[in-house]
């Protein structure tokens, strides 16, 4: 087998064409997805040092290690990268990009160009952001909260508002790609209730970047012409109106929020019916959650302005509306225990990840629940609290189903296998550091701990402590898949095709896949997750 | 560990702990639901297991709708509870005794009706009614009470209140929560909930020359308020007696009260709000009056309506 592969390898979209030229000005998603794939997690890890650093200061009282600057900058700097140049993009523009046309069917995406133009306008995004974040720095939190950023902030607040601004136009593109290619470039057969539910996922967030996206830019438009001209939009001092700010910030960044957590939950559904090797329960109604997800999720920002000075009548008919944007997430999670019933489940990495994902987003959602009743969040918002919430959501949820997926569809990218026995360690460890990290942040928060403080009331610093800890294990879990993933490159077994035997088209080409995806586009003729598969060897594709 | 978990210190605080502890039994009760499902199948349907899986076929509309009702029907009845707690938490009761707030980057400035100032401190009595009207100088800050389950953003160019009535006395942290800038973390203080007649000793040892009012009263005449607003001129600018907590009828048809909010926009910007029956003549004080001495010429207003304290 291997002798024969020596001698007639097909030629596959790895092995088509070795300059740099062909890589940076390739129109193959495939590519372009490592490109992408390769930036974030540059950002990833520069995001997570700064974190690293705000967890080592705040192992004393009195902030261990840095100036309230420059603790100021580096939240900053860990909110803004972490946000719009990690958890925005990372499963939409790395595995969707480059699963997305494998799994309708397609040979690409639909506007092969404007795909790798949006990673050119992340990119040029990107480093105006780190210009500002490094030389000079920013010190208004990732949430530019006005008139602080705009008229008593130092720092290149202009330039950060830039990065962002730029990136933005990336993420509009990558939605209108996903949802015209998922209209238009389905596959004979592939109907919409017959899709795999990363793609409803997908399309959800397509929608939301799509609409939400503008009115970012809208904002950042305003903020600049605030700061540099003193045209009065937000300062009450210049005749503005500070809560405009946070209406529109929240307008969008709520929705982005879900832009965050919907492609993760797609990957979830996937990884659960894989290594359950059943049907997934319940498909049109995880379908439909993410769609209602995506819709209500545009009018339950104010819950974020409870204590901001809305009024009371804005503010009641935000908790109502917050509760009911949860009830899709519930049917998620019910469904996805529905799957486990009665499934064959092994216990791969990918499906260790997923598994962490549904208790850790549980835990997020829950907690949820007490900021969306109003009085509670009076208490806890602006605290610890809140600052665990949002990372049970984002990273126990959000970056375990990157993980997963990353793991899940790894042998497809790179044609290798992962050493198993490590990916499981990583998952494992992920889990546990990631709850000591957190965990501890609500007790904070319930005790009345403020966020964004560089230093701190004695009586909190045990539960620091904890946390720090906790953050030790969480970075060291984060840098494995780092190392064995890069190992398995070269060292890697050899992937066959379908190596979970999986349905869904994209197992149905060699791995990893020819340039043109399929050699003949194929038909689809049944529903997705059609467990168990035809024991058909699909290998000659 | 026994320390962590103290009640709530205010009367509000002890309604809104009771409803944290409601979700935190909800939430437990649901994650040992889904933990233990999630553990119970993945170990009885491993892969290794010979479990008779039996037909795959299930009836997934009666669970649908079942878990999304159940959802549904606990997810309103928590609203109900929350939104009934924050409507009462939001309007101040009559009678309470008002404080002044200035917060501005980084310390929180208080002023007591009598003239009694102090910083990053406030001084109260327990078992009483504490209304804060609140305002920033600069940017957007939050006065949080941990203690009291209370906080409300402070913010520049307008009124925020901010009630609550402390049920022990002690010290208790004041903290600022909304990020605010370079010295963000160092915008706390304390609040001392003293005993009646504490509170009454502490008020007479810290007794300054004039009250809050009779500086309102010089700065009245300071910034030539009293040129229109005084004695015989009244033709071009109303009467200011009795004007505070009263109805004011606006030349735009509408009707307001003539609260500090009211009081202080009209200085800020008089056409915004115009009384009928005025040419719009007085010019505008933005930013010629401190938010301080704005506290003080409304305490000055409010006590020439010595009847109608509350509005």
């Amino acid at each position: 087998m291997s002798a024969e592969r020596l001698v007639a390898e097909p030629v596959n979209y790895l092995t088509d064409g070795w300059t740099i030229r062909s890589w940076l000005l390739t129109h193959d998603h495939k590519r372009i997805g490592l490109l992408y794939l390769a930036s974030i997690t540059g950002f990833f890890f520069l995001g997570g040092a700064a974190a690293a650093l705000i967890r080592f200061n705040l192992l004393t009282p009195e902030g261990a290690l840095v100036s309230a600057e420059t603790y100021n900058r580096l939240f900053t700097m860990h909110g803004i990268i972490m946000v719009w140049f990690f958890l925005v993009p990372a499963v939409p523009v790395t595995l969707g990009n480059f699963i997305v046309p494998l799994m309708i069917g397609a040979r690409d995406l639909a506007f092969p160009r404007l795909n790798l133009f949006s990673w050119y306008l992340f990119m040029i995004g990107g480093l105006v952001a780190l210009y500002a974040l490094f030389f000079g720095g920013v010190d208004t939190g990732w949430t530019l909260y006005t008139p602080l950023s705009t008229s008593y902030a130092k720092g290149h607040v202009v330039a950060a508002v830039v990065g962002i601004f730029i990136s933005g136009f990336s993420s509009i593109a990558t939605g209108l790609n996903f949802m015209i290619t998922i209209h238009r470039l389905r596959a004979p057969g592939m109907t919409w209730f017959r899709m795999p539910l990363f793609l409803w996922s997908l399309y959800a967030t397509s929608v939301i970047m799509v609409l939400a996206t503008p009115v970012l830019a809208m904002t950042l438009i305003l903020l600049s012409l605030e700061r540099l001209f003193g045209i009065g939009i937000f300062d009450p001092a210049l005749g503005g109106d500070p809560l405009l700010f946070q209406h529109l910030f929240w307008f969008y960044s709520h929705p982005a929020v879900y832009i965050m957590i919907l492609p993760g939950m797609g990957v979830v559904s996937e990884i659960v019916t894989t290594f359950a090797r059943k049907k997934v329960f319940g498909y049109k109604f995880i379908a439909w959650a993410s769609i209602a997800i995506a819709v209500i999720g545009f009018f339950v920002w104010g819950h974020h302005m409870f204590v901001a000075g809305q009024s009371l009548y804005a503010s009641l008919v935000f908790s109502i509306l917050s509760y009911l944007v949860a009830v899709p997430s519930a049917i998620k999670v019910f469904n996805w225990l529905g799957t486990l019933h009665k499934g064959t489940i092994r216990f791969d990495a990918p499906m260790l990840y997923a598994l962490g994902f549904i208790g850790l987003f549980t835990i997020g959602g829950l907690t949820g629940l007490f900021l969306a009743s109003l009085v509670v969040d009076v208490h806890v918002t602006q605290t610890y609290f809140i600052v665990a919430h949002f990372h049970y959501i984002m990273v126990g949820g959000m970056v375990s189903a990157f993980f997963g997926g990353l793991h899940y569809w790894w042998p497809k990218i790179t044609g290798r296998i992962y050493p198993e026995m490590w990916g499981r360690v990583a998952a494992i460890l992920i889990f546990f550091g990631f709850n000591l990290t957190f965990f501890p942040q609500f007790i904070l928060g319930y005790l009345g701990m403020p966020r964004r403080y560089h230093s701190y009331a004695p009586e909190f610093q045990i539960l620091n402590i904890l946390s720090t800890a906790g953050s030790t294990i969480l970075a060291a879990a984060y840098l494995l898949p780092l190392g064995y993933l890069t190992w398995s490159l070269v060292w890697g077994e050899r992937a066959p095709a379908n190596p979970w035997r999986a349905t869904g088209l994209e197992w149905r080409t060699p791995s990893p896949p020819p340039t043109e995806n399929f050699a003949e586009i194929p038909t689809v003729t049944e529903e997705a997750y059609n467990y168990p598969p035809p024991e058909v060897a699909q290998q000659h594709g | 560990m026994s320390g962590w978990f103290v009640p709530a210190a205010s009367s509000s605080g002890i309604e809104v702990d009771h409803l944290f502890w409601a979700l935190l039994a909800i939430s437990t009760a649901v994650m040992a639901l889904v933990f233990g499902l999630m553990a119970l199948y993945v170990v009885r349907y491993r892969a290794g297991s010979p479990i008779d899986r039996g037909s795959l076929a299930e009836k997934s509309w009666v669970f649908e709708i079942a878990w999304t009702s159940a959802t549904l029907l606990v997810f309103l009845g928590l609203f109900v509870w929350g939104a009934d707690l924050y409507v009462r938490l939001y309007q101040p009761p009559g009678g309470a005794l008002k404080l002044n707030v200035v917060g501005k980057q980084w310390m929180w400035k208080i002023e007591h009706p009598a003239g009694q100032r102090e910083i990053n401190a406030l001084h109260i009595p327990v078992d009483t009614p504490i209304e804060l009207i609140m305002t920033s100088e600069d940017v957007i800050h939050d006065f949080a009470i941990p203690a009291f389950r209370v906080k409300h953003d402070v913010l520049p160019g307008r009124y925020e209140t901010l009630w609550f009535q402390a049920t022990r006395t002690g010290d208790f942290h004041l903290f600022c929560t909304q990020f605010c800038g370079t010295d963000h973390a160092a915008m706390i203080g304390e609040v001392d909930v003293m005993t009646q007649p504490d509170y009454q000793h502490w008020l007479d040892a810290e007794a300054p020359a004039e009250t809050l009012a009779a500086a309102g009263a010089e700065l009245f005449r300071r910034y030539g308020c009293s040129g229109c607003h005084e004695g015989g001129s009244t033709a071009k600018a109303p009467v200011l007696d009795g004007l505070y907590g009263s109805p004011v009828p606006l030349e735009d048809g509408r009707m307001v009260t003539a609260d500090d909010r009211y009081l202080r926009d009209a200085i800020i910007q008089p056409d915004g709000e115009r009384v009928a029956g005025f040419a719009p003549l007085m010019p505008s004080y933005a930013g010629q009056i401190g938010e301080e001495d704005l506290f003080e010429l409304i305490a000055y207003l409010k006590s020439r309506a010595p009847a109608k304290e509350q509005p």
